[in-house]
């Protein structure tokens, strides 16, 4: 059942326009990630979809009503902002049930709801507290909490774990991904700028850049088949390499060569009026090997080497115009500067992409 | 700083030194007033308030107990013995029988007078004077005695002014009217301009810009010109003189300090809290109340206590829009004033007059002084 | 009777006054929402946004209309009055009004004397604002040093004038001085010890105040000088009047100082300092430094506080000793706090009034604008002049008000 559609919405600030004809069907209990470079448009998108921002075009559907003009109150959604926004006035207990007493709820009903939303995310203890004297992933839960309580149709989180450190964001995304779990009917939308959030938590990912989407797929496909270079380079770290190739023989199987003299047989079909034509050959850096044999993908001068025990990461210098290539190797390798190494690839792990960086799968 | 190798300690005496210098010369002034109100009138006029905090020496007249009674016979001479302190006792420096030489003796020595009559005094204040029939005669013997008196202050000058005094001096009827006018005339502005504040701060409408544009510019504009239109206009409408148009006037010349303050203030707080009340379904009213108003509550002491003090210690606003001929509404700066013109030279009235005016601004200045600095800091047109 | 009781009366109009806007904010919201737009129906969608174009006008309804009619319309008004005369039942009369103010000594009077506050009380304020803020901002009594110098804010300038007028209290010459000023004074017998006291010290003071406008004043002409410098020519005027006021206040320094030694002081004789004529003025602004510099410190102290220390470490790094760190560190960084502190003192200047009115009323030539209007308010009732001296001084604030609002705006973007 669909539980959220967005119909050509678009968003402009006078003559700016930050979001351009989106398009998104959400099923009820999908966890959707909208992830983006900084000033994409994805918390524009989700203060939308909140009614926090007004829509300038098309339409916004939450089962199956248009709210375009709902205020966000009606929506049957609920929010949790980047900054928690608790309120520092009320406890812990007041923050959650601030909303249902606005909605008239009776006293039993708010006391039931509160408790049970503080059982689940271990807040018990501190519900007579103010939020100052609480840690930052106990805010973070109150926030959450505060979003439980209200028993929502959509939740909508606002890159919730950017104020948390390092190891605490870790954990509060095991959290959070373990809430999902647990509340398998429910709709979860949720704003980030970090892709490993996104690929852990996310059931689809909604790429979006320059106020548009640039793809909209499960994590796993957006790795293995990135729509173009900007999801390519935007998905993985260190990001895809793209080197220039010229396309040498066609089918359904593309064959290109390289400048320097490399080449790969590639199993993605192409057309015959490819031919001759020079492409992007995408690798990621974890797909490249060292190799000794003539049938390289590339040569490379080795310019830094990160040993980081796990792996090893090989930066090499840049030449012919492309920018320096990187290589991800598992395990410890003994290369040192300067030497000049051939790389190579699994052909079925290579990526196509014509001269508008559109993937050659997707035409 | 203080931690830096090599510091000359020189310096920082210096810096101690010349604090302490400017605080006594800022505290000076106050603290005349403050003394010389617990002094008496004649005390105030015979020596500097300065003088009174120190023992002075004082010379006094007494007189021993008439002889007519008193006397006791001892032989051919007769005797009077007593105290001439009589429940008051000094602390006796000097002392004399003429009030050409007034500290010809110490105490505990013996005046030798003609004929054999003498006179001895001792520290404690006894005296023993004895002579013939005919020299123990008549009035008692006077005795001068230069004593050191320690400073002496009473509360006389505040039972005046605040209980007994009549009329003009008396300040209890003013301290009302001052406290009727000032506690109204600085709530309500607070309640109407958060309200407007709030506005401003967090909702979209056009003109926004130019509405706070307009309250920046009316913050400085001089109330004296406010002075005749209004009058007229209270005159006009029915107010009148009297405390309602000092209301109204007070209510709204402090609008647009008040405005600008809790603006932004509220300006200031996170815009996050302010959407998840509304994604909380609050309206605008429910944020302002529930959220806004305690979240502001630092700026709202800040306006209360400028508010408080400048209508408390306001004479030109009082003058034109309350106070009427027959004076029964008069605040405490204009009695003050009055006083001033009627009575300058009565300092003890003066002093006690102006420091009972001045009491409470400083004890709320003293307790409130945090949120006084907070909203001075933010009040200042940056 | 309610009247009769002012304390009863005061707490009726709290709770009516207090319950009448909290009413008026309530209900106009009820109204809005529950009649006029209601959020059920069809239009639900419509009806809330246009009840939300319509709140933002409740909100600042009785703020819009106090400073309207309270604020804004006694300047329109005050303009008008100023080119009418109430004698003639308020015919228009052009700038006769002006013209007999112009022609009154004492106008002009008000107007000098005025200026010399302007100068006065706004530098001497920031001067040992910053001075005290500076001293107390590293010793540990330094916030108790500061709440006793920042305490004249709390009380009036009647009390304040109250205070002041017992120090220059004046007796005659046999009896004792209760008045500090006279006291002090008759302690210099025309001794080494005045001539050091009275004659060489106040001629450095003076050639050093001298000195100091001379350089600010040469700061700001230079420019126009300097050649191949492209300024705005807005500035112009700005930096010729600057120009103007420091020679003026150089030549006045120096031939007060040249003064210094010429007069000669009635030594051992009481003086009735408030008719000195000239130099009662200075005895009347003395009140409002008195006041003015716990403002100034508690702003400036704020502003010391927010330099970045590591500028200072650097600058102790560097070599420089307290007063470079002070003069060239951090005066520089709190500029903009200082004109802010300057501007509001200057304000409050403009509108000074209890002071005077209380200490001189004006008299012994120690008249200033905002009283010269009160007198011709209330005492002459010519609202004519009155209204046109208020308004010179809101001409006068005016450059102010345009810098204020320029300001606010560009911080607002």
């Amino acid at each position: 059942m669909t539980s959220l559609s967005l119909k050509n919405v678009s968003k402009s600030y006078g003559t700016v326009e930050v979001l351009r004809d989106i398009n998104l069907d959400i099923e009820q209990g999908e966890l959707i990630v909208f992830v983006g470079p900084s000033g994409c448009g994805k918390s524009t998108l989700l203060r939308m979809i909140a009614g926090l921002e007004k829509i300038t075009g098309g339409e916004l559907e939450i089962d199956g009503m248009v709210v375009n003009d709902v205020p966000p109150a009606q929506r049957g959604i609920a929010m949790v902002f980047q900054s928690y926004a608790l309120y520092p006035h009320m406890t812990v207990y007041d923050n959650m049930a601030f909303a249902l007493k606005l909605a008239g709820k009776s006293r039993d009903e708010i006391d039931k709801a509160v408790r049970a939303a503080a059982d689940r995310l271990q807040l018990g203890p501190y519900l007579d507290r103010l939020p100052k004297a609480l840690s930052g992933g106990q805010r973070q839960r109150v926030a959450i909490g505060r979003s439980i309580v209200r028993d929502p149709k959509v939740f909508l989180f606002d890159e919730p774990l950017s104020n948390l450190d390092a190891a605490l964001r870790v954990a509060t995304r095991i959290e959070i991904a373990q809430l999902k779990e647990s509340m398998p009917e429910s709709t979860m939308i949720y704003v980030t700028h970090d892709q490993v959030e996104a690929m852990t938590l996310a059931s689809r990912i909604v790429v979006l850049h320059g106020g548009d989407v640039e793809q909209f797929g499960a994590p796993l496909e957006l790795y293995e088949r990135p729509a173009n270079t900007f999801v390519a380079q935007f998905i993985g770290s260190p990001a895809m390499n793209l080197l220039e190739a010229k396309v040498s023989a066609t089918g359904s199987q593309t064959s290109v060569v390289m400048s320097d003299g490399g080449h790969a047989d590639v199993p993605i079909a192409s057309v015959d009026s490819d031919k001759d034509k020079t492409v992007k050959l995408g690798v990621r850096p974890e797909d490249l090997t060292v190799t000794d044999s003539d049938d390289y993908l590339v040569s490379a001068n080795v310019d830094i080497v990160e040993a980081l025990g796990e792996t090893t990461v090989l930066y090499f210098m840049a030449q012919n115009g492309d920018p320096g290539l990187i290589a991800k190797l598992p395990g410890i390798h003994q290369i040192s500067r300067g030497t000049t190494v051939r790389l190579t690839a699994a052909a079925e792990k290579l990526h196509l992409f014509d001269g508008n960086g559109k993937s050659f799968l997707y035409r | 700083m203080a931690s830096i190798a090599g510091k000359k300690s020189g310096l920082t005496w210096a810096v101690h030194i010349s604090v302490a210098a400017l605080v006594l010369l800022w505290l000076f002034p106050t603290v005349g007033l403050f003394v010389s109100s617990f002094r008496s009138a004649d005390q105030i006029s015979s020596s500097g308030w300065w003088a009174a905090l120190f023992p002075s020496e004082q010379n006094e007249v007494y007189r021993t107990a008439d002889p007519g009674d008193k006397r006791v016979a001892d032989g051919d001479i007769f005797v009077v013995t007593g105290n001439i302190f009589e429940g008051a006792p000094r602390d006796i420096k000097a002392w004399g029988v003429s009030s050409r030489d007034v500290a010809a003796y110490q105490p505990g020595e013996t005046a030798e007078l003609k004929d054999g009559e003498s006179v001895t005094l001792q520290p404690d204040g006894n005296y023993v004077w004895r002579g013939n029939d005919k020299q123990i005669s008549g009035r008692g013997q006077r005795i001068f005695i230069t004593a050191t008196v320690p400073p002496e202050f009473s509360l006389e000058n505040y039972t005046t002014i605040l209980f007994s005094g009549s009329g003009q001096d008396n300040m209890a009827k003013a301290f009302f009217n001052t406290l009727t006018v000032t506690i109204p005339a600085t709530i309500i502005p607070i309640v109407i301009a958060a309200f407007a504040a709030y506005a401003l701060a967090w909702m979209e409408f056009p003109g926004r810009a130019l509405l706070i544009a307009a309250v920046v510019a009316l913050l400085v504009v001089p109330l004296q010109l406010a002075l005749i239109p209004l009058l007229r206009l209270h005159l006009g409408i029915g107010i009148g003189k009297g405390y309602l148009g000092v209301w109204l006037a007070h209510t709204a010349f402090g609008m647009p300090l008040a405005i600008y303050l809790l603006r932004n203030y509220m300006v200031g707080l996170p815009r996050d809290i302010i959407e998840n009340a509304k994604v909380d379904g609050a309206t605008d009213f429910q944020i302002f109340t529930r959220i806004i108003l305690p979240l502001s509550f630092p700026a709202l002491a800040s306006f209360a206590i400028f508010q408080f003090l400048w209508t408390w210690n306001d004479l030109l606003v009082a003058k034109v829009f309350l106070i009427d001929a027959t004076g029964s509404t008069t605040v405490m700066t204009n009695q003050i004033v009055e006083l001033l013109g009627t009575r300058g030279g009565n300092w003890e009235i003066l002093a006690t007059a102006a420091f009972v005016s001045i009491a409470v601004p400083l004890a709320v200045f003293f307790l409130m002084q945090r949120y006084l600095v907070r909203g001075l800091l933010a009040g200042s047109v940056k | 009777m309610l009247t009769d009781n002012p304390a009863l009366l005061g707490l009726v109009t709290i709770v009516i006054g207090v319950g009448a806007c909290l009413g008026y904010f309530f209900f106009s919201n009820v109204v809005l929402d529950k009649v006029i737009f209601p959020a059920t129906g069809p239009n639900a969608g419509r009806n809330i946004n246009r009840a939300n174009m319509v709140r933002p006008w409740l909100f600042l309804f009785p703020a819009i209309f106090a400073l309207s009619l309270y604020l804004a319309y006694p300047v329109v008004e005050t303009l008008r009055l100023s080119l009418t005369d109430r004698s003639l039942d308020g015919a228009f009369v052009g700038f006769e009004n002006y013209r007999k103010m112009m022609a009154e000594s004492k106008f002009w009077e008000a107007v000098r004397n005025n200026m010399l506050w302007l100068i006065v009380v706004p530098a001497a304020s920031t001067a040992f604002g910053l001075l005290v803020a500076q001293l107390t901002d590293r010793i540990r009594w330094g916030n108790l040093a500061k709440s006793l110098i920042f305490m004249p804010m709390a009380i009036s300038f009647v009390g304040a004038s109250v205070i002041f007028k017992l120090i220059y209290d004046t007796r005659p010459a046999d009896q004792n001085q209760i008045g500090v000023l006279n006291a002090v004074w008759l302690k210099f017998d025309g001794g080494i010890g005045s001539v050091l006291m009275l004659q060489v010290l106040p001629t450095l003071m003076y050639l050093a105040f001298a000195a100091i406008v001379a350089y600010v004043a040469w700061l700001f002409v230079k420019d126009i000088v300097a050649k191949g410098q492209d300024r705005s020519v807005w500035l112009l005027p700005l930096r010729l009047l600057v120009g103007v006021a420091g020679v003026w206040l150089v030549w006045l320094s120096v031939s007060s100082a040249v003064g210094v030694w010429i007069t000669e002081l009635p030594y051992g004789e009481p003086q009735t300092w408030l008719t000195l004529s000239f130099w009662n003025n200075f005895f009347l602004m003395v009140v409002l430094i008195w006041i003015q510099t716990g403002f100034a410190m508690v702003i400036l102290s704020a502003a010391l506080r927010g330099i970045p220390e590591e500028t200072i470490e650097a600058a102790i790094i560097d070599g420089a000793n307290p007063f470079q760190i002070f003069f060239k560190i951090k005066v520089p960084q709190i500029m903009g706090t200082i004109v802010v502190v300057w501007t509001t003192i200057t304000l409050t200047v403009l509108k000074v009034f209890d002071i005077v009115f209380a200490m001189t009323n004006g008299q012994w030539e120690t008249q200033v604008l905002a009283n010269y209007m009160y007198d011709k308010l209330f005492r002459a009732n010519d609202w004519g002049i009155g209204s046109a001296s208020a308004i010179v001084i809101m001409l006068l604030v005016t450059p102010i008000l345009v810098w204020n609002v320029y300001n606010a705006r560009k911080e607002m973007k």
